[in-house]
């Protein structure tokens, strides 16, 4: 069998979900989808155990905030490692209601992918099994990576973040 | 750090198990962790990993630096094997930005990465012995770390934290003198590598700590995401330098060296015979310079490649892009792209997120220590205490890389 390419992938996931899949675009050849978070276990589950696609492994889960669409994105990258292909899947999660279904159900990995997610982020993974604060202390009240909180200590006169980039 | 955690507060006096804080700063786990066990004698019922004891917020940082002031952040990743995170990261830019690089570069990145790869598996290996109660070994391999620093001194100026390199390939050519201290640990460092083999492979009571403990079946490697030689120690001959080739690797012959059962035994194999194969990466970049033109060290890209320090003195076009390359502006396409490179630990990913700014808009690393750490706690239950020493060693866990 010929090593699947990314038009396969759009097929095949279009076949299965129709209107659940959006926003598919290939930056630097990598499929990226978005979907939406009540189908996310399945589109996953989908990927790793259907035949055609074969993405058995989880490279990543992590997030990316957008303040100014109320929004966090949750980003998957999944590996297939025998056709040598990558596909990348976002979900877009109102910041508010930051919650997901887990994906431990599928990978042990996602543990603590979704614990530093949640960390970094708040986003609640539904169903995970042990979703503590892993990098940060417990004292913690805010998820530090969250856009509207700053870099430097806010108070501070002499160092601006303006001056520093961002 | 969770103090909230679910601690063992089982004080019933009848309870026969003893709590037991392995960590944070404990001689034998060489590094910033913490494990609460619960044991039984000296058998381990179960335990919890706690980490974060040296997280540095490199994500937020980068979020607020050009893309020159992320390079020393992500030195202080896996500190041993620093220049692969600092071409990795060079390369994931180089390919937001499209840059095709001169084969010489590819070549010239090859051998500092496989150096690098070479004092990280030596570390891990000797470190293997070490705990087994070799300390013998531990010294004899350790010093070829030494040589290995003194290569990238000669190359870049610094030895541990290197910040090597730059976008777009080297900051100066190679010297006569890095050359010729390659061509002598190539010479070497096989004769030393042969007897650290010689001292191990078939060494009773080295084989009695390590083979059949701690075995991995490849499914569970995979569920649990990991990536690296301890991936390929199970069997799985995943390696990216082959899945995905970058920077030329796919000019060179060289083997993915796999075990069968995961253990640790099969641990020390597999890295042993890549740092060999990575000799022999070395040797080949080496034959391969001696065919491209000379006194190439980046590809020329006045735009990202920051230009020489005299240019920048003495001329006005140089220090106008010297000063827009430093404060990050420059015309990166707004675009996301995760790169990944074989580090010394398995998949160094990063994800970048550009949105035209002088900053990333988001950075993520993925690091292999933190990923495959997270099976530890479970993996250790049922084990003997001193067997799960050795397996942190084996799994060559490095604090900086696994808090970031």
């Amino acid at each position: 069998m010929a090593a699947i390419i990314n038009e396969d992938l759009i097929k095949l996931l279009g076949d299965k979900f129709g209107e659940k899949i959006s926003g598919v675009n290939e930056p630097y050849g990598l499929l990226t989808v978005q979907t939406t978070k009540d189908v996310i276990i399945e589109v996953l589950g989908f990927l790793k155990e259907s035949v055609g696609a074969g993405f058995n492994y989880l490279t990543d889960i992590t997030a990316v905030h957008y303040p100014e669409s109320n929004h966090i994105a949750v980003v998957y990258h999944l590996h297939n490692m025998v056709d040598k292909i990558r596909i990348r899947i976002k979900v877009f999660i109102h910041e508010h209601t930051p919650t997901i279904p887990t994906a431990t159900v599928l990978w042990n990995g996602a543990n603590w992918m979704e614990r530093e997610t949640y960390d970094f982020f708040g986003v609640k993974f539904e169903g995970h099994p042990d979703l503590r604060r892993i990098l940060n202390m417990d004292q913690l009240i805010v998820h530090p990576m969250l856009k509207q909180y700053p870099l430097e200590d806010p108070n501070r006169v002499d160092k601006k973040d303006e001056y520093f980039g961002r | 750090m969770n103090h909230n955690q679910p601690v063992y507060t089982d004080n019933d006096p009848q309870s026969e198990l003893v709590t037991l804080n392995l960590g944070p700063t404990h001689p034998a786990t060489h590094g910033v962790f913490q494990n609460v066990l619960q044991l039984d004698g000296e058998r381990i019922v179960s335990g919890i990993s706690t980490i974060g004891y040296i997280h540095r917020a490199f994500e937020k940082i980068a979020e607020h630096r050009p893309f020159y002031q992320i390079t020393p952040l992500t030195d202080r990743l896996n500190y041993c094997s620093s220049p692969i995170n600092n071409m990795g990261w060079h390369m994931t830019v180089e390919k937001l930005l499209n840059i095709k690089m001169p084969k010489r570069v590819d070549y010239l990145r090859i051998i500092i990465m496989e150096l690098a790869r070479i004092s990280d598996h030596i570390i891990c290996n000797t470190i293997i012995a070490q705990d087994t109660g070799a300390t013998t070994t531990f010294l004899y391999l350790f010093q070829f770390r030494e040589h290995i620093y003194e290569i990238y001194e000669e190359v870049c100026g610094a030895r541990l934290t290197t910040n090597i390199g730059r976008i777009g390939g080297f900051e100066r050519d190679f010297n006569d003198i890095a050359f010729a201290k390659i061509n002598k640990f190539l010479k070497e460092f096989p004769v030393a590598l042969r007897e650290f083999e010689s001292l191990l492979n078939r060494n009773r009571i080295f084989i009695d700590r390590t083979a059949g403990v701690a075995c991995v079946t490849p499914e569970d490697a995979l569920s649990y995401s990991w990536s690296g030689p301890l991936l390929r120690a199970t069997g799985v001959d995943y390696d990216v330098r082959v899945s995905e080739p970058y920077c030329s690797y796919e000019d060179f012959e060289f083997e993915v060296p796999v075990g069968t059962s995961g253990d640790i035994y099969d641990r020390y194999l597999v890295r042993n015979e890549e740092m060999w194969q990575s000799v022999s990466l070395i040797e080949q970049a080496m034959e391969k310079l001696k065919h491209e033109p000379a006194g190439v060290f980046h590809a020329d890209v006045p735009d990202f490649y920051l230009p020489a320090k005299e240019e920048v003195y003495n001329n006005m076009e140089a220090l106008i892009y010297h000063f827009k390359i430093v404060m990050g502006e420059i015309d990166a396409p707004k675009a996301e792209v995760y790169h990944a490179v074989e580090g010394g630990n398995g998949e160094l990913g990063f994800y970048l997120i550009n949105d035209g700014g002088r900053t990333p808009y988001r950075l993520h690393f993925r690091r292999p220590s933190f990923i495959n750490y997270s099976m530890y706690a479970h993996m250790s239950e049922g084990m003997l205490l001193s067997d799960a020493i050795i397996n942190m060693s084996s799994m060559n866990i490095i604090a900086g890389e696994l808090d970031a």
